[in-house]
């Protein structure tokens, strides 16, 4: 388990470091000068190069990235090219809205996803399984966008529930409404998401069905549920978790589409503007962060899993 | 192995669909029913009619014809990603398999890093510096899929190099090439084919999303991603306007999934025959055999 976990560790790092090279490289070989962006067409020579030196961009490349990273650990990311405003704080207000919306799509995908493919799973013989299964694969191709729309056609312009668009602009003081402006964004990532999950849980619990195990507890005196709760279950959740691994970077790249669509002031939509502006010190720390969370996540994941599938700590061990 | 595909219903959609697909985007080539771009202020929202199949958009523009128009974007895409996909994956694979062993292993936990980056955050990478295109689409796609390829290919190539077969070919006195093409490349085969099948699913769904953000297609290329983002703005007036376009690309996404899973259960030789024959209804898989359900986590 000690050797797992360095070697993970030292993945994560090694992937942060890739990332972080990867990002800033692709963004320096920008064609067109950035202080000339910044400064606009009416400048001249001589302001676009006071700029550049304001800018720090006549430094080296290399200490340009030392610097990016040194103030990542003080947490300064340094200031907007087109705004002038402070990039670590601001990134961390629309976190406070992007991380909520990822953990509700989350719960959202997980509540949808599971107790669906394990019923999908169990009623194989049946119209109800095939009706299940079918659906999900046809979930699963729709695009996140078009999800949106069917869910706020239903449940904001024909029900009027739920808010179609916006973020109540004192945020989490108003808890309740926040909350309520999440929700339809969260069920529209939950609802594509969990139907790729529902299709692992529903394979991973057929395999289950018939597995020596579960058919022997079934066959000493357990009701085939009771079996397939306490003996079956189990290695589906582990399925499930390996599964997510992958998903959770689902979850939060749809993050940016979604906030888009349903106008909520978070890091994906914040990323989608400034993309829009070439405002690259804020894209390449928005990038970061966002890479960042899905290699950390995927961490997570993993030394979870492996803490808790007796296979594998028994081959480490 | 066609004759396999076709024998499940899956196969036989998935073939369909992406037949039927292709062949609209070669017709849109030569013919639409309108003008795909041709605004008309006088009948906006029309509904359907023998003139417009489908009705008509906020703009007044014919939604067949401009669907019609979107195929060729999205074949475009897909096949296109697709083939860098494939290309970028050969070689990261043959890098990692044929090099050096320092090579071989630093390739290898690249790919592990690499694997990890999200196809979506790739493509606002390169929006960022090249500005968005159908291009950006296509380049971040079949980057991030080869790099899932090579890294799906190694397991199975190092799984097919150690089997009993390859061990007695070269036994035997096969070379290496022989081994390469006799036993490599066929048995890999089926793994790439699911892959590919999933990039191109992959391809469209990108499309539609940064088109929507608008870095995909631009305003004078017709496609299904842009035709969402226009009627968004007019969801609370025709809620269901969008119902045209999403259920298309929906429609191809699903062709190409299912055409993975189906290639994947028309090749497996754990199948036996007798399965192959039952395999039926929108689960193409025998649920009797604990071998092959367990093929579906894989993937």
């Amino acid at each position: 388990m000690t050797r797992f976990l360095i070697g993970r560790v030292l993945l994560l790092v090694v992937g942060l470091l890739v990332a972080s090279v990867i990002i800033f490289a692709t963004l320096r070989v920008l064609p067109g000068d950035v202080a000339q962006i910044v400064a606009g067409t009416q400048a001249s020579p001589a302001q676009v190069a006071e700029l550049r030196q304001q800018l720090g961009l006549d430094r080296p490349v290399v200490v340009q990235y030392l610097d990016w990273i040194g103030g990542l650990f003080r947490g300064d990311l340094g200031r907007s090219l087109v705004t002038d405003g402070r990039v670590a704080p601001e990134i961390a207000q629309k976190l406070s809205v992007t991380l909520p919306l990822a953990a509700m799509s989350l719960v959202a995908a997980l509540v949808i996803g599971v107790p669906l493919g394990v019923l999908a799973a169990v009623l194989r013989r049946r119209p109800g399984g095939a009706v299940i299964a079918f659906v999900a694969q046809a979930v699963a191709a729709i695009p996140i966008v078009w999800a949106g729309m069917l869910l706020v056609a239903l449940f904001a312009v024909t029900l009027h529930w739920l808010p179609t668009q916006g973020f109540p602009l004192d945020g989490w003081d108003e808890p309740g409404r926040a909350f309520a402006a999440l929700v339809l964004p969260a069920l529209t990532i939950g609802a594509v998401e969990g139907a790729v999950i529902l299709r692992f849980t529903r394979s991973a619990t057929l395999g289950v069905l018939d597995a020596d195990h579960v058919r022997t507890a079934a066959a000493i005196g357990l009701t085939r549920t009771q079996a397939l709760v306490k003996h079956g279950l189990p290695s589906v959740a582990l399925t499930v978790l390996a599964v997510l691994g992958v998903q959770i970077a689902g979850l939060l790249v749809g993050a940016v589409v979604v906030e888009q669509l349903f106008s909520l002031p978070g890091v994906g939509r914040m990323l989608v503007t400034d993309v829009g502006r070439r405002d690259i010190t804020k894209v390449q720390s928005e990038l970061l962060v966002l890479t960042g969370l899905v290699l950390l996540v995927g961490f997570a994941v993993d030394v979870v899993h492996r803490t808790l599938d007796p296979r594998q700590r028994e081959v480490s061990e | 192995m066609i004759r396999r595909l076709l024998a499940r219903p899956t196969g036989v959609f998935a073939v369909v669909v992406l037949g039927l697909l292709v062949v609209l985007a070669v017709v849109s080539l030569v013919w639409t029913p309108q003008d795909p771009f041709r605004a008309d202020p006088f009948h906006q929202w029309e509904p359907p009619s023998p003139a417009h199949w489908f009705g008509t958009d906020a703009s007044g523009r014919d939604i067949a014809s401009y669907l019609l128009a979107g195929t060729r974007t999205t074949v475009l895409v897909a096949v296109g990603s697709g083939v860098i996909a494939s290309v970028v994956g050969m070689v990261l694979t043959a890098i990692g398999s044929l090099t050096a062993r320092w090579v071989r292993e630093g390739t290898a936990v690249l790919l592990d890093i690499l694997v990890a980056f999200p196809t979506l955050l790739t493509a606002m990478l390169l929006t960022a510096i090249a500005g968005g295109s159908l291009g950006v689409v296509i380049v971040s796609v079949g980057l991030s899929f080869g790099v899932t390829i090579a890294r799906v290919a190694r397991g199975e190539i190092r799984r097919i190099a150690r089997s009993d077969y390859v061990t007695a070919a070269r036994a035997s006195g096969v070379g290496g090439a022989g081994v390469l093409f006799r036993h490599l490349v066929p048995n890999a085969a089926p793994l790439f084919t699911v892959q590919l099948s999933l990039a191109m699913a992959t391809a469209v769904l990108a499309e539609a999303g940064l088109s929507y953000l608008g870095y995909g297609a631009g305003s004078n290329t017709a496609s299904w991603g842009s035709m969402l983002a226009d009627l968004q703005t007019y969801i609370g007036v025709h809620p269901w306007s969008a119902t045209w376009p999403g259920a298309a690309i929906a429609l191809v996404v699903a062709a190409l999934s299912l055409l993975g899973d189906a290639v994947r259960d028309a090749t497996d030789p754990r199948l036996t025959t007798n399965d192959r024959a039952a395999g039926g209804g929108p689960a193409p898989r025998t649920p009797d055999d604990p071998a092959t359900t367990s093929t579906g986590v894989t993937a």
